[in-house]
């Protein structure tokens, strides 16, 4: 292998000046281009290579990374490197310079890192883990990034990277460990309300929480021994690995309480006033740590949240089962739980009764009987009265119902949104949660559009249905058949004739209709940004109401979304029509009601129907872009290759999961940048509006023979 | 071409078909049976249907029809056709009109599969006529009285297209099929295989962490009828963890992703 020559100081310096801009920020980079000019050339190009990038979404950052990650070029894997710069820029898009600054400094690495050691990364053990916990039984558990690992008992955080072991293998499985240790605290009730008050009875309150903490690690332990003996194997391995082994003095004698199967967080708390005079326990890694503000917060807030919903739901399940039962007669349904312990399938078996019947309840409110279960160790008897009419008002307890409109009074903030990520190309990586999305309504105008759409095109219309229909669920005619629906009385004759001429007869007479039945999803995007004012707009209308036309002949479902926004935090997306929604006058009202609103930011957009279509069951699924222009947003960059190259990423992750995506456009310059988004073959040019549905015929045929 | 196979079984079960009853399905199916009401089994595939059935057959000792439905299905594979042979013309009845003849169970297993159109030959036969027009003779042929009428569905797959419609669903007498309780299920698992009771009883537990995700990335979590092939896999002498993968989550998933986790959940338990 023949090494390439390392770059000079001069060249180094040279990259670092218009990088970091010095003209402007007096950044002294001479010291660092002559510290860099001293390593590999391997090593040189992956620092500046990531000094680069990282210059693109803030030079100061930039700067420091590469002055920090110079001396740990040698000591850490270089996947932890990369994944500590995205972290900080992360870090940086979220909340701020300061923060991310802080990520560079307190260098995650320090202390107990491994030497090059191959680190479990959170982004890459996020999904597996995340299904990991959801697997295991109680309430359904979400994975966040935080900078130590700790639950909420809603969330387990876990830190960015885990690299206390040299083995990715072994890193992974104290990832595991980890998540396996915060679920299992709220599993097994570690937290009951009112631990702080107990803790702060103590001279050192957080002496008692810490002894607490070592106290339930004990008992954790052996319960999760008992749940998960396999996990529990791997934990002695990596406990042993890790110099963790051995218990002092007093902690063998609790932990002989503790392991009984019928031991309880009370039995916990027992012994902390004894605990909290012995010396601590050193706790592993994967005990995590205790955030009692965090759980304390998250509990009293869903505990009442979780009381409202089920009286709520548990009235509706009464009204449902038996809708005599009205409040006034009388006799209130009676809700009951009844508790099978059976320990061997892991949780207590709660079984809700009516009336003293019992009753299969439904996903939701079986799901709530069990977190509430967890919180309170039962269902208490105020929790099974059903709500009366009226008593909640449920606007105050949903957990995203705010109208999007409301949201954005005052200050900004991110309540009933979707976020989305956005590829940054210079980063080579999304920023995470940029796009904040809403979906909105187009306001209906209820003036006669569609119908003088429909007119003004009436003979189109009709040659247009006619080609529709031709492709409708095609009954192709099978001939010649040996069994069929129908006599093929071509196959018929020749075969009468064969055998008047002594030939032998064809036994295949028969014809057989074979339907191939489409099940397609169609989605299309339409460009609604302040470009389009004047004559696009209305050409966009009338090329909409054509094509509705057009495909109700073929009854597949379709759906039509408008998107706008000005900056990643005002993507608008604007509901036309739903996929499961029929055509109606509400419908063409609104497509009339469409208005040129603001930028064309795409790829939340792309993103967000591609989830939506990702969630039906159609065999074919396409997403059709009808716009004016290229992607493009108010100052804040999106304008230019960042716009386009996060569209193709976007484009890219749809048709990864299997949909099929096209764009039509009315820009003539798009033969410029369009191939590059969609492929050269998934656009097409327009210049009239009637021809939108026959390009849209084209693309049907293309896909469905 | 020859004539297309169809996947039809017809015989009298001789042998007492295993069958562990979760309820009173068995009291339930031998009232309606006796009442000649048509039956719909409803619940996921692999709970133990298609084993009651036989189970049943062999009970009331009538010979067993069994129909997997499919989207190709049509109402003349069912009820039966005109056949050419050596230049006659032949009739030869469908698996629904010969069990409807000789009086047999008709099972069409995964009714809504079947295609929208063949559902309307069984209304006649599911309502208090039992009847079977056989349009290509021009006759309509009465059931034998100890005809009995069976069709499965699994509500787990919501979506419009494949719902059983309300004209259907109301002529039949329901039996909601789940998988069975964590004891049973073991318990079927020890008896299908005779593999230990400790490693069936952590099948089970697998079997409840694979169902947790149902909603969460899995259509459906894994069935008793996975159970027991893991379980006959592991007593040939494989590996919990890779007859947990080969039998089970492979069966589940084709994603990268859920497979590796499933993997952790299984190598956790084991
Ligand atoms: N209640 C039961 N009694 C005995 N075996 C059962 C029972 N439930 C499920 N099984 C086992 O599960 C397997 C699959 O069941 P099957 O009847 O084929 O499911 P379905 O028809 O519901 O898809 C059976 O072969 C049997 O081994
Ligand atoms: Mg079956």
């Amino acid at each position: 292998m023949s090494e390439l020559t390392p770059l000079t100081v001069q060249d180094i310096a040279r990259a670092l000046e218009e990088w970091l801009e010095v003209e402007f920020t007096f950044l002294q980079v001479g010291e660092l281009a002559t510290a860099i000019a001293g390593l590999s050339r391997h090593d040189q190009d992956f620092l500046l290579d990531w000094t680069r990038r990282i210059s693109t979404t803030n030079i100061e950052i930039a700067y420091q990374f590469a002055r920090r990650a110079l001396s740990r070029l040698a000591l850490v894997d270089r996947r932890i490197l990369e994944a500590w710069a995205l972290h900080a820029m992360d870090t940086y898009d979220s909340v701020g310079l300061r923060p991310a600054l802080g990520i560079i400094q307190q260098d995650p690495f320090a202390g107990h890192g491994h030497e090059r050691a191959a680190g479990a990364l959170f982004d890459d053990v996020r999904g597996i883990l995340l299904t990991f916990v959801r697997g295991l039984s109680g309430r359904p558990l979400k994975i966040a990034q935080g900078e130590v690992p700790y639950t909420d008992t809603e969330t387990l955080f876990l830190p960015p990277v885990v690299a206390q072991l040299p083995s990715l293998q072994d890193n992974f499985a104290l990832c595991k460990a980890t998540a396996t240790f915060l679920w299992a605290q709220t599993r097994f009730g570690s937290f009951r309300s009112g631990l702080t008050s107990v803790f702060a009875g103590y001279p050192d309150p957080d002496r008692a929480a810490a002894r607490f903490h070592a106290l339930e690690s004990l008992r954790l332990d052996t319960c999760i021994g008992r749940e998960l003996p396999g996990l529990a194997r791997d934990i002695r391995r990596l406990n042993a690995a890790l110099g963790h082994d051995g218990l002092p003095a007093p902690w063998a004698s609790y932990r002989d309480i503790l392991s009984q199967p019928a031991a309880r967080a009370e039995d916990t708390l027992a012994l902390l006033a004894s605990a909290y005079a012995a010396p601590a326990l050193p706790l592993a890694f994967y005990h995590g740590h205790l955030r009692l503000a965090a759980v304390e917060q998250a509990m009293s807030q869903r505990m009442q949240r979780e009381k409202v919903w089920l009286r709520v739901k548990l009235a509706e399940l009464a009204e449902e089962l038996h809708p005599a039962h009205s409040p006034a007669e009388g006799t209130p349904p009676q809700f009951a739980v009844t508790q099978s312990d059976d320990d061997k399938t892991g949780l207590a078996q709660l079984e809700l009764t009516l009336d003293g019947v019992p009753l299969a309840p439904p996903e939701g409110v079986r799901q709530l009987l069990t977190s509430i279960h967890l919180d309170l160790g039962g269902i208490p008897a105020d929790y099974l009265t059903p709500a009366g009419p009226g008593e909640y008002d449920l606007q105050q307890w949903a957990e995203r119902t705010k109208d999007p409109d409301d949201v954005w009074q005052g200050t900004y903030h991110e309540e009933g949104a979707t976020l989305y990520r956005e590829w940054d190309f210079r980063r080579q990586h999304y920023r995470k949660n940029w796009c904040v999305m809403r979906e909105k309504d187009v306001l209906p105008v209820d003036d006669g559009f569609a119908e003088q759409v429909l007119q003004k095109y009436s003979g189109f219309v009709s040659r247009l249905r006619q080609s529709f229909e031709m492709m409708r669920d095609e009954d192709r005619l099978f001939k010649r058949q040996s069994n069929g629906d129908d006599v093929d009385i071509d196959a018929l004759v020749e075969a009468l004739a064969d055998a008047r001429d002594g030939r032998e007869m064809s036994e295949c007479l028969f014809t057989r209709m074979h339907r191939a039945e489409r099940n397609i999803a169609v989605m299309f995007m339409i460009d609604m940004s302040g470009s389009t004012k004047g004559w696009i707009n209305e050409a966009e209308r009338e090329a909409l109401v054509l094509l509705c036309e057009a495909l109700e002949t073929l009854g597949d479902r379709y759906a039509i979304y408008g998107f706008s926004g000005t900056t990643r935090k005002r993507c608008e997306l604007y509901r036309i029509k739903r996929l499961d929604e029929p055509y109606t006058q509400e419908v063409r009202a609104r497509i009339s009601g469409i208005r040129p609103q603001d930028y064309t930011r795409m790829g939340f957009a792309i993103r967000h129907l591609t989830e939506l279509l990702a969630a039906t069951d159609a065999r074919t699924k396409l997403l059709v872009t009808l716009s004016d222009g290229k992607p493009d947003d108010y100052f804040d960059g999106y304008r230019g290759e960042y716009g386009i190259e996060d569209t193709r990423q976007a484009l890219f992750e749809a048709r990864r999961s299997g949909i099929h995506t096209f764009c039509v456009t009315i820009d003539q310059e798009a033969q410029g940048y369009l191939p590059h988004m969609y492929g050269r073959s998934n656009f097409v040019l327009i210049n009239e509006v009637r021809q939108l549905p026959l390009k849209v015929a084209d693309i049907y045929r293309r896909l469905t023979t | 071409m020859n004539a297309r196979m169809l996947k039809t079984e017809e015989y009298l079960v001789e042998k007492e078909p295993y069958y562990e009853p979760v309820g009173n399905e068995v009291a339930i199916f031998e009232a309606a049976y006796r009442n000649r009401l048509p039956i719909l089994l409803k619940g996921p595939t692999g709970c133990g249907k298609t084993r009651f059935m036989e189970h049943m057959a062999w009970r009331l000792k009538r010979p067993l029809v069994t129909v997997s439905c499919h989207d190709d299905l049509t109402a003349s594979d069912l009820v039966g056709r005109y056949l050419v042979k050596g230049g006659e013309t032949l009739w030869v009845d469908g698996p629904l009109t010969r069990a409807a003849r000789t009086g047999g169970i008709c099972y069409l297993d995964e009714i809504v599969e079947a295609r929208k159109d063949t559902m309307v030959v069984l209304h006649p036969l599911a309502d208090d006529r039992r009847v079977l027009p056989i349009e290509k003779l021009g006759v309509l042929l009465e059931a034998n009285p100890e005809f009995c009428l069976a069709i499965s569905y699994n509500p787990g797959y919501q979506s419009v297209l494949k719902d059983l419609k309300q004209s259907t669903r109301q002529r039949f007498v329901a039996l909601e099929f789940d998988y069975p309780f964590p004891e049973l299920e073991k318990k079927i698992i020890v008896a299908e295989t005779a593999i230990d009771a400790p490693v069936a009883e952590r099948l089970v537990k697998f079997a409840h962490m694979t169902r947790n995700l149902k909603g969460s990335g899995l259509e459906e979590g894994a069935s008793t009828r996975l159970l027991v092939h893991a379980a006959k896999l592991i007593v040939t002498g494989v590996a919990p963890v890779a007859a947990c993968r080969s039998a089970i989550a492979q069966a589940l998933t084709d994603d990268a992703e859920m497979l590796a986790a499933v993997q952790e959940l299984s190598s956790s338990l084991f």
